[in-house]
C-alpha cells in the first residue's frame, strides 16, 4: 500500500435502530498512516459508526470499502486486517493475561502464535504478571492490554473506541506515543474521544453529532470553517460578567478557564456591538484570540442541540 | 411524603422501575405467566400412576370361547389393550425388548381342554416391568379376573368347576425386574434426567454470558465463524457429561447394584448421542436468550417437562396420548428407553434403532437453528 492511499473510504452510510436514526449519512476517508480523531458527544453515533467500519453492524444503506474490502459483503476480510478495541473491556476477566492474549492469536490463526504473545507480553512490560487474571488489572492496564490484543495481528488499521476513557493522563500520553509511533509504522488509526488534547493529537478529525457528520478536516481547519469570534476576558470578577453576558445577542457561548472567560460568538460584528458598553468597563481586560477546539466544538454542539 | 427513615415515595419509584423493566424484559414475563399456566394443565392432566389400557401382545395356541372370553375381560378391566396377535416366542421377546408392549400374554395349547378336565391350566403374563410403577395395578387387576372371568361361561353343567380353586391359573413373569426395584428404573433414569439438566443449562450459558460480559463484542471482531463459537463452546461439556456419565453409572451399579445386562460402550454411544442433543438446543437457547437468567428459564421450560411427560417420573403410559405426543418429541424419552433397555434389558442395537433415530433428528433441528439464530453481528 502506498503512502497516502485510502484505508477507509464510505459514503453515506445509514443505521436505525428501530425509530432512532443513529447514524445519518457518514462519509469519511481516512488515509494510511493517519490518526484520524472521531469526536462527538455521548450517544451521537460514534461507536455505532465504528461497529460498522469494521463489520460487526451491517449499514441499511451506503457503501464503502475499508482496507480494500467492501464493508457490506468482506466482513470477513475485514475482521482479519483490523484492530477493534471496544469501549468497554471486552476481553475475558476470568482469563489471565496471557490466556487472553493466547486466545486473541488463535482467534486470529496466527502462525507464530507463541512467539508473537511472548513478544507483546514483554513489549507491555507484563511478563512477571502474565499470569493474572485480566478482571484484576487496574483501568490503565486493562486499556493496555486490550491495546496489546487489538494490535496482536499486526493490523493494518486500528479502530479504537474512546481507548482512554477513565485512563490518567500519564497512562494517556504514553498510550498516544505509541499510536504516533504506530501510525509512522504506516498503520491507519480512528480514534474516538471526548478528549480536546486529544483530538488536537488527531492528523485529523471528524465531529459527529445526533448521527450527523458536522465537521471534517485538520484542527486549524475545523477551528477555521466554524468561523467564530472569540474574546478572551481576564479581570477580578468575571463570574458576574458571565451573567451579564449570557443571552445577549450574538454571544453563543460563555465559558470559564481558569481566570479568564472566552466569550464566542459566530457574528463578528453582532458580538462587537452587544459587548459595546461592557468592554468600556475599566475592571476587565478585553483581547481577541483564536478559538480553541472546546470553542469550536461545544459550539457546535450547542447548534445541534437548538436545531430539532 | 419523606420520612428520616423510609422514603415512601422512592420506594414507590423503586416498584415503578421495576415493572417498567419487568414489562420490557418480554420473554421473563412470558415466563412468568406461561410457565404455571403451561405446567398446571400440562401436567394436571397428564401424570397418571395408575397407567390403563396398556399395549398387549397375545400369543395364543387355543382359540376356543374360554380363551377369547378371558381375553375379552381382560380388556374390560381397562387396563389393558390387545394390540396384536403374534406367532413365536421370538417376537414376543422382540416387542418387549423394544418396548412397543408393555405385556405379553401366552395362552398354551389345550387350554380349554384342560381347563374342562379340571387340571387347572396356566396362562402365561410377560411384563415389561423395568418401571414396577407402570405394570403394579394392571397385575393386580388380572389375578382378580382368574375368579370371574369366565363365570359366565362356566355355567349349564360345568358350574362344578366354578368353585373355591380357580379354574386356572394366570403366571406372571416381571420381565428385566423380576422384584420390582425401583431404583432400577429410576437410577438409569436419573441418568437422563441429569444429562438434560447440566448440558441444556451449561450451553444456554455460554453464549450468554459472553453477550452479557461484553466480551462477544471482541469474539465477533475476530474472524472466527458461527459454527466454530458453537461447536467449540459445546466440546468441553461433552467431556463434562461423559464424565458424568461415568459417575452415575458407578454409583448406579455398586450403589443400587443396578445391573447392567447390556454392552457399556453401546451405552456410552447413546450417551454421546443424547449428550449432542441436549447441548445443540442448550446452544440454540443461548442465541436468543439475552442475559443469564433467561437462559436459565428457558432451560427450565424445557427441562419440566422433560422431566414429567418423559417416562422419567411417572409411566409413559399412564399419560393420555396428546402428552404421549409431546413426550415422543423429547430426546429424553427415547433417551429413557435406551438405557433401561441396554441396563435391564441388556438390547443390542437393533434393538435401538427406533429410539435413536428420533434424538438424531432433534439434535439435527437444534444445531441447524442455532446456526440460523445465531447472530454474526451486534444487529
Amino acid at each position: 500500500m502506498s503512502t497516502g492511499q485510502l484505508v477507509i473510504d464510505v459514503q453515506n452510510l445509514n443505521k436505525r435502530f428501530g425509530a432512532k436514526h443513529v447514524v445519518r449519512d457518514l462519509s469519511l476517508q481516512v488515509k494510511q498512516g493517519e490518526i484520524f480523531g472521531f469526536l462527538g458527544p455521548n450517544g451521537s453515533g460514534k461507536t455505532t459508526s465504528i461497529r460498522m467500519l469494521c463489520g460487526l453492524l451491517t449499514p441499511d444503506s451506503g457503501s464503502g470499502t475499508c482496507l480494500g474490502f467492501d464493508i457490506i459483503k468482506q466482513s470477513d476480510q475485514i475482521k482479519l486486517h483490523v484492530g477493534y478495541m471496544t469501549q468497554r473491556f471486552s476481553l475475558y476477566e476470568d482469563l489471565s493475561i496471557r490466556e487472553n492474549l493466547d486466545f486473541i492469536a488463535r482467534m486470529y490463526g496466527m502462525h507464530k502464535r507463541k512467539q508473537a504473545v511472548q513478544q507483546s507480553l514483554s513489549k507491555l512490560g507484563l511478563l512477571e504478571r502474565q499470569d493474572q487474571l485480566a478482571g484484576t488489572l487496574s483501568g490503565g492496564w486493562k486499556q493496555r492490554l486490550a491495546l496489546a490484543a487489538c494490535m496482536l495481528h499486526d493490523p493494518q488499521l486500528l479502530l479504537l473506541d474512546e481507548p482512554t476513557a477513565g485512563v490518567d493522563p500519564k497512562a494517556r500520553r504514553e498510550f498516544w506515543d505509541e499510536i504516533h509511533g504506530l501510525a509512522a509504522r504506516g498503520i491507519a488509526v480512528l480514534v474516538s474521544t471526548h478528549y480536546m488534547d486529544e483530538a488536537e493529537r488527531c492528523h485529523r478529525l471528524a465531529y459527529i453529532a445526533n448521527g450527523k457528520l458536522l465537521a471534517q478536516g485538520t484542527a486549524q481547519e475545523v477551528i477555521a470553517t466554524q468561523r467564530l469570534t472569540t474574546w478572551s476576558v481576564s479581570g477580578a470578577n468575571i463570574i458576574q460578567l458571565a451573567e451579564q453576558l449570557r443571552g445577549l445577542p450574538g454571544v453563543a457561548q460563555v465559558s470559564a478557564f481558569g481566570n479568564t472567560l472566552h466569550v464566542t460568538g459566530t457574528d463578528a460584528e453582532q458580538l462587537l456591538h452587544s459587548t459595546a458598553s461592557l468592554r468600556r468597563q475599566s475592571d476587565y481586560h478585553w483581547e481577541l484570540t483564536e478559538p480553541s477546539l472546546e470553542d469550536v466544538f461545544i459550539n457546535l454542539m450547542d447548534a445541534v442541540g437548538s436545531s430539532p | 411524603m419523606t420520612s428520616r427513615y423510609f422514603s415512601w415515595s422512592r420506594w414507590w419509584g423503586i416498584v415503578v422501575k421495576e415493572f417498567i423493566q419487568l414489562r420490557r424484559d418480554r420473554l421473563t414475563f412470558g415466563m412468568i405467566v406461561m410457565i404455571p399456566i403451561i405446567q398446571l394443565v400440562l401436567f394436571g392432566y397428564a401424570i397418571n400412576s395408575d397407567p390403563k389400557y396398556l399395549p398387549t401382545a397375545v400369543l395364543s395356541a387355543d382359540n376356543s370361547p374360554f380363551a377369547r372370553s378371558f381375553l375379552r375381560s381382560m380388556e374390560n378391566t381397562n387396563y389393558f389393550r390387545l394390540v396384536k396377535n403374534i406367532r413365536n416366542e421370538a417376537e414376543a421377546e422382540r416387542l418387549l425388548a423394544i418396548g412397543e408392549v408393555q405385556f405379553v400374554l401366552t395362552i398354551p395349547e389345550n387350554f380349554s381342554r384342560k381347563l374342562l378336565r379340571g387340571e387347572n391350566p396356566v396362562i402365561l403374563l410377560e411384563a415389561d416391568a423395568t418401571d414396577p410403577v407402570a405394570t403394579g395395578n394392571a397385575l393386580s387387576a388380572i389375578n382378580s379376573l382368574v375368579q370371574t372371568a369366565l363365570n359366565r361361561d362356566l355355567l349349564a353343567g360345568l358350574h362344578f368347576l366354578q368353585g373355591k380353586s380357580p379354574p386356572f391359573e394366570v403366571r406372571i413373569h416381571r420381565r428385566y425386574n423380576p422384584e420390582g426395584i425401583t431404583q432400577y428404573n429410576i437410577v438409569p433414569g436419573l441418568m437422563g434426567v441429569i444429562l438434560t439438566m447440566t448440558m441444556i443449562m451449561m450451553t444456554a450459558l455460554a453464549v450468554t454470558r459472553e453477550r452479557e460480559r461484553g466480551t462477544m463484542e471482541n469474539l465477533l471482531a475476530t474472524p472466527a465463524r458461527p459454527a466454530e463459537v458453537i461447536t467449540g463452546k459445546i466440546v468441553p461439556y461433552i467431556m463434562i457429561g461423559l464424565i458424568q456419565v461415568t459417575l452415575i453409572l458407578l454409583l448406579a451399579h455398586f450403589l443400587f447394584s443396578v445391573p447392567i445386562l447390556g454392552n457399556v460402550a453401546l451405552l456410552y454411544a447413546a450417551v454421546l448421542l443424547f449428550i449432542a442433543a441436549n447441548l445443540s438446543l442448550g446452544i440454540t437457547f443461548s442465541t436468543f436468550a439475552r442475559n443469564q437468567l433467561q437462559a436459565m428459564q428457558l432451560t427450565f421450560f424445557f427441562f419440566l417437562p422433560s422431566l414429567l411427560l418423559s417416562g422419567f417420573m411417572f409411566p409413559f403410559r399412564g399419560m393420555p396420548n396428546w402428552a404421549q405426543n409431546i413426550g415422543e418429541v423429547l430426546p429424553l424419552t427415547h433417551f429413557l428407553r435406551l438405557v433401561r433397555g441396554i441396563l435391564l434389558k441388556g438390547n443390542t442395537a437393533v434393538d435401538m434403532l427406533p429410539s435413536v433415530w428420533p434424538i438424531a433428528l432433534f439434535m439435527l433441528a437444534g444445531m441447524a437453528l442455532a446456526l440460523k439464530l445465531y447472530r454474526k453481528t451486534l444487529d
